[in-house]
């Protein structure tokens, strides 16, 4: 028998795991939809890859193996890996990558709990660093070739015919064309003359975003996440993209391209959301995933790299602990050093 | 002669700067991405710390304490000052690669340190040997570090092996396909290996801990058993 108050059920973590990656599937779906099913053969080796690594470190770190290999938390990096990864990558990448999350990012600094930094953002991190070009070979949408993307997986395909099956991002269609030397291009004019945007976002990549909002929001309906995060970091990255829109529509993009394009839809219900290396408390919450926003925008519009969201989130784990710190909440029935109760 | 091998097996094994007291950590990090450019800047410390260490002991009676430490960097500010020119004028191209850590080897703690925990205690040949010990610990960790990230990094080892034997040549280790790994011998590859390396130390000395004592009890028991025989 429970003690009162009586409205908390105790949740497994396995079965939070489940539902997140149950709420992942409708993305998946646009995702092999438009791009074709090589993302299923990447989830495929990163989750291989992830319960191979968690089994050796948890018999190394001595813990028990079938109690933490079936909570389903090394799953849900796996698939993250593979879902930010280009669906296209060689093999090795995606193996070494989520290799790299659960051993140096998860288990190295104390296992599920414990890690300061989303594994599945350390990995790509680390790829985009170390492998630029690799990283950037995205399927071009309506290519459903399955046997040549397989051969470009595990590497019987020369990089010429790699060439041909891939596409630049709508993000870096963009970035290529506004920061050309000579072209005096704007926005509009880069987004309609590249093959690369669809309706509102990215083609194809618009409705796999749809797709992520839709398992997000049953996330938060099912209460395995608040809306804080996914709130602050979508406001967030649509009031600067607004603003900046309205000021110089011709050398920013609008607040629509920045939602669905990229990984802002994945990372705003399910990387900022990681319940180990972000903030806490309510309002903690909401700083640190506007945070996230505001960088990925900075990141995005100013920096060199494709996407800003996992350079974000990384920064802004630094901070989690300093924003928890400040953002206490009162003790129920107290007052905090303000005078504000609960 | 005892006393001689205990300092250095201190300074190159037990009090290791790089592995156990973890000092002068930002040269170490920032050059150990080649074998050669951690040997080299190993080295340039190396003569540093043996002639600083040399000096300050030969000199402890006449330095007064109060003013002691500005007095020490003056010293191991001329040496440096010293190997930095000889360097340029020697070894120019290597010179070049590690820029602004040699004339830094001024402010690396581990000198300093030195310098006032031993060489102003002890006679001169003892903090000599300590001096030189101390920084081929340094040099040794230095290497090692470079090793293995230019080997994950590029796939190949002594990379500008050139600079100081113009003959000499890099040598490939890894087939000609490897990719490569960038992030071995950026900043971020130096605080990861660096850490395993700690972690191998404590590894290794706490099994040879371990051994030790299992040993003590079994001798222990062996000596309950023949005094109760």
């Amino acid at each position: 028998m429970n003690n009162s108050p009586f409205f908390l059920k105790p949740t497994s973590v396995q079965s939070v795991m489940l539902r997140v990656m149950a709420a992942l599937i409708p993305g998946i779906a646009a995702y092999v939809w438009f791009f074709g099913a090589a993302i299923l053969v990447q989830l495929a080796l990163a989750s291989v890859a992830a319960l191979a690594a968690e089994a050796l470190m948890l018999s190394l770190r001595g813990k028990p193996l079938t109690l933490f290999l079936t909570d389903g938390s090394a799953l849900v990096t796996a698939w993250l890996i593979a879902l930010t990864f280009p669906s296209i990558a060689p093999w090795w990448l995606t193996v070494f990558a989520t290799v790299a999350a659960i051993v140096i990012a998860k288990h190295l600094y104390g296992g599920l709990g414990q890690n300061p930094f989303n594994p599945a953002m350390v990995a790509f991190a680390l790829m985009i660093v170390a492998y630029p070009q690799l990283m950037s070979q995205w399927p071009a949408a309506g290519n459903h070739e399955f046997a040549a993307q397989l051969q470009a997986i595990f590497g019987t395909r020369t990089i010429d015919a790699i060439d041909a099956m891939t596409m630049a991002t709508p993000l870096d269609a963009l970035r290529t064309a506004l920061h050309s030397a000579e072209a005096k291009t704007t926005v509009a004019g880069a987004l309609q003359s590249s093959t690369a945007s669809g309706q509102f976002g990215g083609k194809g990549w618009e409705w796999v975003g749809v797709g992520y909002l839709l398992g997000g929001l049953w996330l938060i309906q099912q209460r395995i996440i608040t809306w804080h995060m996914p709130a602050a970091f979508i406001a967030a990255l649509f009031v600067l993209a607004g603003l900046f829109s309205l000021v110089d529509s011709t050398q920013f993009a609008g607040p629509m391209f920045h939602l669905f394009t990229g990984g802002a839809m994945l990372g705003a219900f399910f990387i900022v959301t990681d319940p180990v290396s972000g903030a806490t408390t309510p309002r903690g919450k909401l700083i640190f995933a506007a945070g996230v926003g505001l960088l990925t925008w900075v990141i995005r519009t100013f920096g060199a790299y494709p996407d800003g969201i996992a350079f974000a989130v990384l920064l802004m784990n630094i901070t989690a602990p300093l924003i928890d710190l400040a953002t206490q909440p009162p003790v129920f029935g107290h007052k905090n050093d303000k005078g504000q109760t609960p | 002669m005892s006393q001689i091998r205990e300092i250095t097996w201190n300074g190159v094994w037990k009090q290791n700067t790089g592995l156990i007291q973890l000092l002068g950590l930002c040269p170490l990090l920032a050059m150990s991405n080649s074998v050669v450019n951690g040997i080299g800047l190993g080295l340039a410390t190396v003569l540093v710390m043996a002639l600083s260490n040399l000096f300050v002991s030969a000199l402890r009676s006449l330095i007064p304490y109060e003013v002691r430490i500005p007095i020490f960097i003056l010293i191991i500010a001329s040496l440096v000052t010293i190997v930095d020119l000889a360097m340029n004028a020697w070894l120019h191209s290597l010179y070049v690669v590690l820029g602004i850590f040699i004339p830094l080897i001024v402010t690396n703690c581990i000198v300093l340190a030195r310098v006032e925990a031993f060489a102003a205690k002890n006679p001169v040949m003892a903090s000599t040997v300590d001096g030189t010990a101390m920084a081929l610990g340094l040099t040794w960790v230095l290497g090692l570090l470079g090793a293995i990230r230019e080997l994950i990094g590029t796939g190949s080892l002594f990379a500008g092996i050139e600079m100081v034997i113009p003959s000499a040549q890099a040598i490939v280790i890894l087939p000609e396909d490897y990719p490569g790994f960038l992030i071995a011998i950026l900043p971020p590859g130096a605080f990861f290996v660096l850490g395993l390396l700690i972690a191998a130390r404590n590894w290794f000395d706490a099994r040879a801990n371990q051994r030790a004592r299992s040993q003590r009890i079994h001798v222990a028991q062996s000596a309950q058993q023949s005094a109760a025989t």
